[in-house]
């Protein structure tokens, strides 16, 4: 049972919440927020589109498999530390790169960041894979169950031809 | 770094062979062979530089942060085995090409093979007895893999455990031993340790670190009482047998006794730990060796006791005793590998390896014949093959082995030399001789892949023979030189004139051939006195496996019997008394200051967390438990947001929400809501929750009042902005100053979504 309102509210939510989710992951090194809550409020919102709609939607909108999500995360974070280990430091040293940016201002970059990037989609593949195979393995068991309950009925419905 | 480089060589082979037996399946062993052929000539190059000028040293960083340095060191003795290595390892993979040609596991088998070599080079050239125990360990790994290649056969996967499992023991033993050594030494360096033999010797742990040592070796080199494990591995494909189980691997046993007997050798426990379990070996082994039909196995067993030989002459450990030992290594090297190289020829050519069976190949197989038959006279030690000389020093060894006896350990060696002619005419003389008998596939000389190896090491022992002082001089002298640290002079010679040696060798070998003659009746009485099947170690071995088994399965029951209840349980329970028991041993407990400026808003929050705690636990209706779980969450957050910690805040807040929306995912599919537990388990239940709750709270009261001196969220307000460029210190934390810690967590994390995904997608779909 879809609700019209929840769904079409989904729709319009997601969108905001995955922009809020980026805000939270970059604003994370100076307020509160990170990876590990930006993470947690993308994956919500894919999960809101799960519920409201069906797995499969989730899916769509995500456009990647979720465990594909989880296996890039643990590879950006991983690789952001032999950069340090490339300078000579030990592995997962922060290695922090000064860059000229638009309009005169500077872009202060780190391999931190690109570690809390790992984090985020660890984060989001993680809790989307643990969803989305259990809302699937739901339906699925819901729909087996259906199936069997028909497929009895029909066998009671040939028996009585018989 | 050239020894090394011969190590990362070996490894770059084994890495580029899955790719070239994919694009070349015909070329791909001569091809790879190239490169432990270039080994063995770049060793054999160094021979005249280690005669006259002594060992070659090289030493790369390893761990910096403790001291510890990959040492590489280069001496007779590493020399010879490392040549053995890399020859007999060439022609093996010659071999394995024609051996495993069409088939498609070729190139993983190339890979492993080639893993096991360079493990096998490190535990020979490494002068550090850490790098040579990671080596050590490393053989025995690619060992397994090799033993259990045909892995969908329950026989060989279970002979592959037992040999990891037996030799992971010993090696086990040969850690602590090592580092017994190295603690009573001041070092880890084998050249530093031999010069301080006194030192070691006068070290209150010497007698259990020469026991541990000498048992890592025993096991390795298949010595009683952990022999049995040998025959079982010859579930591996022959190339595997021929090179790892009679040249190489299981002689590594020999090469570390060889190596630390300038410590250890001349005293009562060596004479009696590693001579006794030689001699044992040799003469057991050969006992039950005579009555195997199985070539492999026959040949296995005779392997065996070759080692024990070895071992026994260590043991003795004169100068003769270790010239004889190395000598005797050598020959065995060449004319045990050419026999199960030829084994493994007759099984893939005929379909058979009974060895009462096969008879009359010699017009089929007229190449493998003239290979078979060099190995077997070198074998049997007739003149002048190199097996000849050996075995003359043997018994040149046991002669003059003075305190011991002689005559008595004459007769122990005569036992296996007698049973060596038996078993070379069995193996290496009758398949070719007498009638042509059926057999599953019409024989035929295999294609030359298969027969370069068995033919060269077969003349090499005949050349070796012919002109002994070219191995005399170049192999064996040196080698016996780093092992009594004398300049050995090795005279080895097919005539010594007549002397007590050749007058034994002339008997070994009647009797050898009597025995032949009459090998039926002996091989029945044999069969009948072979009791080790109902009391033999290895009854032990397996009687120790089923026990452990029996143990970890009624434990498994107990403690994971399936109900989540009881998992919760055990790790409550199990907690609760490791922390407590930490928590109260540590002696009077801090008095507690409780901060008591307590806020009515404070109060009210906590108030409702609790209430909610009481409404989960004694409704009726699931769905108003999952709701006060919530709000005992929310509550929680609240605290943390009125504490100042809002980046736990949110976390928990996000957490929260989750967990409600797993908890109506998971809801669909409980039964209908039922109490079942008995009322006392329910209390039992209560007291534990309770009692680990009151726990964490002392916990957390005694953590407050605990002063260190500096407060860590000084150190991180300090040096968050500075050093880490952030002002959130949780976040810092997180990923900068704790970033590994967040590592292992996310993958963590990432196993666990994969195993929840693999329980319910992956699982076989009932029909």
């Amino acid at each position: 049972m879809v609700s019209l309102i929840l769904a079409t509210a989904a729709r319009v939510v997601q969108p905001l919440l995955l922009v809020f989710s980026i805000f939270l992951l970059i604003r994370g090194h100076n307020a509160p927020g990170g990876g590990f809550a930006g993470g947690l409020v993308a994956a919500i919102a894919f999960i809101l589109l799960a519920v409201a709609n069906d797995p499969e939607t989730a899916r769509r909108s995500l456009r990647v498999n979720p465990r594909h999500v989880l296996a890039v995360g643990l590879l950006i974070a991983a690789a952001s530390g032999l950069v340090g280990l490339a300078a000579g430091r030990a592995f997962l040293t922060g290695i922090f790169f000064d860059l000229p940016a638009l309009a005169g201002g500077r872009l202060e970059l780190s391999t931190v960041f690109f570690f809390d990037v790992g984090v985020y989609l660890t984060v989001v593949g993680v809790t989307l894979t643990i969803v989305l195979t259990l809302v699937e393995a739901t339906e699925d068991e819901r729909d087996e169950a259906a199936r069997a309950a028909a497929q009895e009925e029909a066998s009671e419905r040939s028996h009585s031809w018989s | 770094m050239s020894l090394m480089a011969t190590i990362l060589a070996a490894l770059a082979a084994g890495a580029v062979a899955p790719l070239l037996v994919g694009r070349a399946p015909r070329a791909a062993g001569w091809l790879l062979a190239v490169v432990p052929a270039l080994i063995a000539a770049w060793l054999a190059a160094q021979v005249p530089r280690i005669v006259d000028g002594g060992p070659i040293r090289e030493t790369v960083a390893w761990i910096p942060a403790l001291g510890i340095e990959a040492s590489f060191r280069l001496d007779g003795l590493a020399l010879l085995f490392a040549l053995l290595i890399s020859g007999i390892g060439a022609l093996v993979v010659v071999y394995a090409g024609g051996y495993l040609a069409g088939d498609r596991r070729l190139g993983r088998f190339s890979l492993i093979l080639f893993a096991f070599m360079a493990s096998m080079l490190g535990v020979v050239l490494a002068d550090n007895l850490l790098l040579l125990y990671a080596a050590w360990a490393l053989t025995g790994i690619t060992s397994y893999l090799l033993i259990g290649f045909d892995s969908h056969s329950p026989t060989a996967r279970r002979a592959a455990l037992q040999a990891l499992i037996t030799t992971f023991a010993g090696e086990l033993a040969l850690l602590a031993g090592i580092v017994m050594l190295g603690q009573a030494g001041g070092s880890y360096e084998l050249s530093v340790l031999v010069e301080r033999g006194d030192r070691i010797a006068a070290d209150p742990l010497f007698g259990p670190m020469t026991v541990l040592l000498v048992a890592g070796a025993l096991t390795k080199s298949a010595q009683f009482p952990f022999h049995y494990w040998l025959p079982n591995a010859m579930e591996a494909p022959t190339p595997v047998s021929a090179y790892l189980h009679s040249a190489t691997m299981v002689k590594a046993g020999v090469y570390l006794l060889a190596r630390i007997s300038p410590i250890f050798a001349g005293t009562d426990l060596w004479l009696w730990l590693v001579g006794g379990a030689g001699a044992i070996t040799m003469v057991l082994a050969a006992f039950l060796a005579i009555h195997q039909t199985d070539l492999k196995r026959l040949l296995a067993y005779s392997t065996v006791s070759a080692l024990g030989i070895m071992t026994f002459l260590l043991g003795i450990g004169s100068e003769h005793a270790v010239n004889a030992a190395m000598t005797f290594l050598l020959g065995h090297a060449l004319y045990k590998g050419t026999l199960f190289l030829v084994a493994g020829i007759l099984d893939h050519e005929t379909g058979m390896r009974d060895a009462s069976r096969l008879s009359g190949l010699r017009t089929a197989m007229p190449i493998t014949m003239v290979a078979a038959a060099l190995a077997a006279f070198s074998m049997a030690a007739l003149p002048p093959f190199f097996g000849f000389i050996g075995k003359e020093l043997v018994y040149e060894a046991a002669v003059h082995a003075e305190p011991l006896p002689p005559a008595l350990l004459t007769a122990l060696v005569l036992a296996p030399s007698v049973v060596f002619v038996v078993v070379a005419a069995v193996a290496g003389i009758r398949p070719f001789a007498g009638p042509r008998v059926d057999l599953p596939k019409a024989p035929h000389d295999p294609g030359p892949a298969m027969l370069v190896g068995p033919v060269l090491l077969g003349a090499l022992g005949v050349i070796g023979g012919l002109v002994p002082a070219a191995f005399a001089t170049g192999l064996v002298s040196p080698a016996a030189a780093s092992i009594t640290g004398t300049p050995s002079d090795v005279e080895l010679a097919l005539w010594h004139g007549l002397t007590p040696m050749l007058l034994l060798s002339g008997l070994t070998l009647l009797l050898g051939i009597a025995a032949f003659w009459s090998l039926a009746p002996i091989a029945a009485l044999a069969r009948r006195a072979d009791v080790g099947g109902r009391i033999g170690p290895e009854r032990g071995y397996e009687g120790a496996m089923d026990g452990i088994r029996a143990a970890a399965d009624a434990l498994a029951r107990y403690v994971q019997n399936g109900l989540l209840r009881r998992y919760l349980l055990m790790i409550l329970v199990a907690g609760t008394a490791l922390v407590g028991f930490a928590f109260v041993g540590r002696g009077p407990l801090p008095s507690l200051r409780l901060p008591l400026d307590v806020q009515a808003h404070e109060l009210a929050v906590v108030g409702i967390v609790i209430i909610a705690a009481l409404t989960a636990i004694t409704t009726r209706s699931r769905l108003s438990a999952i709701a006060a779980l919530g709000i005992v969450g929310y509550g929680v957050a609240l605290i943390y947001l009125l504490f100042g910690a809002p980046d736990l805040a949110m976390t928990q807040i996000l957490i929260e929400t989750l967990t409600v929306i797993l908890f109506v995912l998971v809801l669909y599919h409980l039964p209908r809501f039922a109490i079942l537990s008995s009322r006392a388990a329910r209390v039992r239940d209560a007291v534990i929750a309770g009692t680990a709750g009151v726990l964490m709270g002392g916990l957390t009261l005694a953590a407050f009042s605990v002063q260190n001196d500096v407060p860590l969220s000084e150190f991180f307000g300090a040096t968050s902005y500075p050093d880490a460029h952030g002002r959130n210190i949780v976040n810092v934390i997180l990923v900068d100053f704790r970033a590994m810690d967040t590592l292992g967590e996310i993958t963590v994390l990432a196993l666990a979504a994969l195993g929840i995904y693999a329980l319910l997608r992956l699982r076989p779909r009932r029909t």
